[in-house]
């Protein structure tokens, strides 16, 4: 066992957890931030990607060690930025997933919502080649995509008018 | 039949629908996008133990001993459990029961089931796993259909009457086939292969089971299936039905891969018994690939003749289908591979013989189109030769053999609604078919290919006269109306299918709607998501009951304000007596006046299938209530030096009968053909020659990324089927079959090349490409 110092969603937490345990088991089994999900636990699939300073991260590939004095946000943590941004409930984004049907089983997209957060982050007017960049690294086994271009398109849209995201 | 024919925009009380055909959110969308949404292993119960299975580092094998001292022995471990200890046999189809929760006698495949053990954590559950001592005496490892074939022994399973390693085997001629040889102007005659894929839905199989101290067991489950599950753990654990209860958390997508009762359900159940804690169970992705029942492999042989202005006079099938090691839904599935190609063409003479062997391999079952995308690409290829050898269109062929709606078919399935003509013409215009067909330069092509399946189906699994689907409406005198149903929701969306449909038929909106659903303690009996039911059967099921209640809360009004009930209207929540202006009520205020007349509210809805299906052994399985009928093209571009395939794009038409929301209807129909093109060169569930899976993960088994998608462009049509919830029928699956096909006749176009064995990889493009051209230059 040992004791990791994390910064998650804007917390500061200590959490005492065997060593070897990956970021996604110390948030999903140690701290009940179970919308991370695990499709595989080998980094094939991204349905467990967090941003690490921003960055889009495998978390089932990260030794929590390696991230103590680093800012991690979850899917938890973008309605939790939402509204300590002025917001109300979920962020543009997840509203966008929501209204354009790219939710079907939904366990591939808080991964999938984290990676195109981090991209509208740092290109506010994705093309649909830039989405599928962005987007490689997480499967999505129900929508063959398109609603999920859809919703990143939108929400970028959305966010250019709004001024936010 | 209850609620088909007075829903709808002509009901007596209707003016357009409020609710269906809208884009309406899903009613668990925003829970999931934000994480809150509960799956099963997000589920952590206090004092809970996980678990870990032992499975088999052999292909065939007897068990002669199991010792599980040592693992008893290890600090931390709560209990173990071996296969004698749950002796009863079961399988979905209870004509087959044939799988144990824990091998008792011998092993069938690399990774079948062996011993489990519960423990503090995961690691000292797999540790104690290790500690188990299994002593085995090999067997001979049945690799392939054709050895399972031709080696009755040793059988697979030696307790069968038959000695032998035939799983099933179908034979049925309508019509006189062979006699149509002779007078045929064209006969086309090949063979054809169909390899094995899976499912792999991102979320791994869980469950969580708990055993009170009052006897009752409590499971939550990524099922599919809550209404078997619950149904086999009875059999199995020899428990009371009514002390389990089975609940389905969201489930991480499903695709017929957790349609069967899976043994992890028995050993969390099991184990929780033993050790007095909650037991969880989550399987690696590796086990997924083991659990497997995915689509099977079939190797055909079609010969299909025809008139030389290209009316189909016969088709003649032979398969050999690859089942693995257990039955699963093995016996529909043999019966599927030919009961399903009967539309959307017209046969007049048609027989198959369908072969199912078992091998040592992991069991296959029902993948998305189950038991009838194999056959469909075969005969889809077939009639594209057959179109090409008679310079006629492929589109053109498929119209001129067009089943017709309102008809029956060669093997006496009832086709209603029908609209696989508006599908050709839908992909026809937007693909610009005319001036592209036969008009590209080499190497780029475009393809069309058709197909129907079943809404549902009448045969329930296990025979009995009870509905298919019961629906409980609980209204409250808040305004919130709670609807109950048995229904899986796997994010296909039949939990929000429900709200619409009791939105609709009450004139109340979506957001004053709660749906629970999938928890045996709670809902009415649901059969299950599989065979494409649900929007149908449970749709139809929750008009019933909203129709009902309806009718009590018009009458409760009408009875109020002292008019007529043809006075009393309800929209969007609120109540107008059309006699007076100034007088509406308040949906909440309503239900109060309704309560005050009716005694608490609440109403109950159901559907059953009406009876269907030919008069002979085997004549109901195939048959539905509705079929839903799908066209695709596909455009390639071939790379002719590497033999890579590139699908630019895929434009598909699906006949839905009416879209009940449009967007999850494109939703199904995108995520259908995706998951099929998927299966033309990517995707291959291959094993070794010693029966191992060659790479049980997401990056060896490759599903495709956004990178590998091609642009599918999906198209609604809606014929308004005469049953169906508000004319709607099954968009899940069908959108998948002529994806395959389309896009195989597509090369053909590019390059002149018919491939009829999938996968396409590259070097088959490769091999073909140079045998063209060898033909060419002898030629």
């Amino acid at each position: 066992m040992r004791v990791f110092h994390l910064k998650i969603n804007g917390d500061t937490v200590d959490v005492a957890a065997p060593e070897h345990y990956t970021l996604l088991e110390i948030l999903r089994y140690e701290l009940g931030l179970t919308g991370s999900k695990q499709g595989c636990d080998k980094g094939d699939c991204g349905s467990c990607t967090v941003q690490v300073d921003g960055v889009p991260m495998l978390s089932c590939l990260v030794l929590p060690s390696t991230v103590e004095s680093k800012a991690i946000t979850t899917i938890e943590g973008l309605a939790v930025q939402h509204r300590s941004d002025g917001g109300e409930g979920a962020s543009l984004l997840q509203n966008a997933f929501d209204a354009a049907g790219a939710l079907q089983c939904g366990f591939c997209q808080p991964g999938m919502i984290m990676s195109a957060q981090a991209l509208l982050e740092s290109n506010a007017t994705p093309n649909r080649d830039d989405i599928k960049q962005a987007l490689a690294g997480n499967l999505c086994r129900c929508t063959g995509y398109t609603q999920i271009y859809t919703a990143v398109e939108s929400a970028a849209k959305d966010g250019g008018e709004n001024g936010c995201s | 039949m209850a609620a088909r024919d007075k829903h709808g925009p002509d009901a007596p009380w209707g003016d357009g629908f409020k609710v269906i055909g809208k884009p309406n959110r899903k009613v668990d969308a925003l829970a999931k996008a934000t994480g809150e949404a509960i799956y099963t292993d997000d589920i952590s119960l206090p004092n809970m133990l996980h678990s870990k299975t032992l499975r088999s580092p052999h292909a065939h094998a007897k068990i002669l001993s199991i010792d599980t001292s040592k693992a008893e022995a290890l600090e931390g471990v709560y209990a173990v459990l071996v296969g004698s200890e749950l002796p009863i046999k079961y399988g979905v189809i209870p004509w087959t029961p044939d799988e144990n929760v824990l091998a008792t006698d011998k092993v069938r495949f690399i990774g079948d089931e062996v011993a489990a053990v519960a423990a503090i954590d995961e690691d000292t559950a797999i540790e104690a796993c290790e500690l188990i001592e299994v002593e085995y005496e090999l067997l001979e490892t049945i690799v392939t259909a054709e050895q399972a074939l031709v080696t009755p022994e040793p059988p697979i399973h030696d307790d069968r009457k038959k000695r032998n390693n035939i799983s099933k085997h179908v034979e049925l001629e309508f019509g006189d086939v062979d006699a149509q040889v002779d007078d045929a102007d064209l006969v086309v005659e090949n063979d054809y292969y169909f390899h094995s894929t899976t499912h792999t839905a991102i979320e791994p199989h869980c469950a969580v089971a708990t055993f009170g101290n009052d006897g009752r067991l409590t499971l939550w489950s990524s099922t599919q299936i809550t209404h078997y599950v619950h149904r086999a753990l009875s059999r199995v654990l020899e428990m009371d039905p009514a002390k389990i209860r089975v609940i389905q958390p969201n489930v991480g997508g499903g695709f017929g891969g957790k349609s069967d009762p899976f043994a992890l359900e028995f050993i969390t159940a099991m184990l929780s018994k033993k050790s007095g804690r909650p037991v969880k169970m989550l399987w690696t992705r590796e086990e997924v690939f083991y659990a497997h029942r995915g689509r099977h492999s079939m190797q055909m042989h079609y010969r299909t003749t025809a008139k030389s202005d290209g009316t189909i006079t016969s088709v003649d099938a032979k398969l050999l289908i690859d089942g693995g090691a257990y039955s699963s839904f093995g016996l529909v599935t043999t019966y599927y591979s030919g009961q399903l190609l009967t539309g959307p063409y017209a046969f007049p003479n048609y027989r198959f013989d369908s072969t199912r062997v078992f091998t040592n391999r992991p069991p296959c079952g029902p993948k998305r189109g189950h038991g009838s995308v194999q056959p469909r690409f075969a005969f889809e290829v077939q009639l594209d030769e057959v179109a090409t050898k008679l310079d006629i269109d492929p589109i053109e062929i498929r119209r001129k053999n067009f089943l017709g709606e309102n008809t029956t078919t060669i093997n006496g399935q009832r086709i209603t609604s029908n609209g696989f003509l508006e599908c050709l013409d839908a992909v026809e215009e937007a693909s610009d078919w005319k001036s592209k067909h036969r008009k590209m330069r080499y190497g780029t092509g475009i393809g069309v290919a058709g197909s129907m399946y079943i809404s549902g189906t009448n045969y329930p699994v296990y025979p009995n006269k009870m509905p298919q689907a019961g629906v409980q409406l609980k209204v409250d005198r808040s305004g919130l109306v709670t609807v109950f149903t048995g229904g899986n929701d796997i994010g296909q969306g039949s939990n929000s299918m429900v709200a619409y449909c009791v939105a609709e038929e009450m004139g109340i909106n979506p957001d004053s709607i709660k749906v629970v659903a999938a928890d045996t303690d709670l809902c009415p009996v649901d059969l299950g998501a599989y065979s494409s039911r649900v929007t149908f059967m449970v749709g139809n099921a929750a008009i019933d009951a909203a129709r009902k209640m309806r009718n009590k809360i018009v009458e409760a009004v009408a009875e109020h304000w002292k008019v007529e009930k043809e006075s009393v209207r309800i929209i969007d929540g609120t109540v107008y007596n059309l006699d007076n202006d100034e007088e509406t009520l308040s949906q909440r205020e309503a239900f109060h006046v309704t309560e005050e007349k009716f005694d608490t509210l609440g109403s109950t809805g159901s559907y059953n299938t009406p009876t269907l299906g030919g008069d002979y052994r085997g004549g109901t399985i195939g048959s539905s209530p509705a079929y839903s009928f799908t066209s695709h093209v596909a455009e390639v571009d071939i790379d002719t030096e590497t033999g890579e395939i590139e699908v630019k794009k895929i434009w598909v038409a699906h006949d839905c009968g009416r879209a009940l929301n449009p967007i999850l209807v494109k939703g199904q129909i995108e995520g259908s053909t995706y998951m099929g093109a998927a299966e033309v060169s990517l995707e291959n569930y291959e094993m070794n020659r010693f029966s191992l899976h060659a790479g049980p993960s997401l990056l060896d088994y490759r599903i495709p990324t956004t990178l590998d998608t091609a642009e599918i462009e999906a198209l609604i049509v809606e014929s308004i089927d005469p049953e169906g919830p508000y004319g709607a029928k099954e968009a899940g699956e069908g959108p998948l079959h002529s994806a395959i096909p389309a896009v195989a006749n597509a090369i053909y176009d590019a390059v002149g090349i018919r491939l009829r064995e999938l996968p396409f990889t590259p070097a088959k493009v490769l091999a073909a490409l140079k045998e063209k051209d060898e033909v060419t230059a002898d030629a």
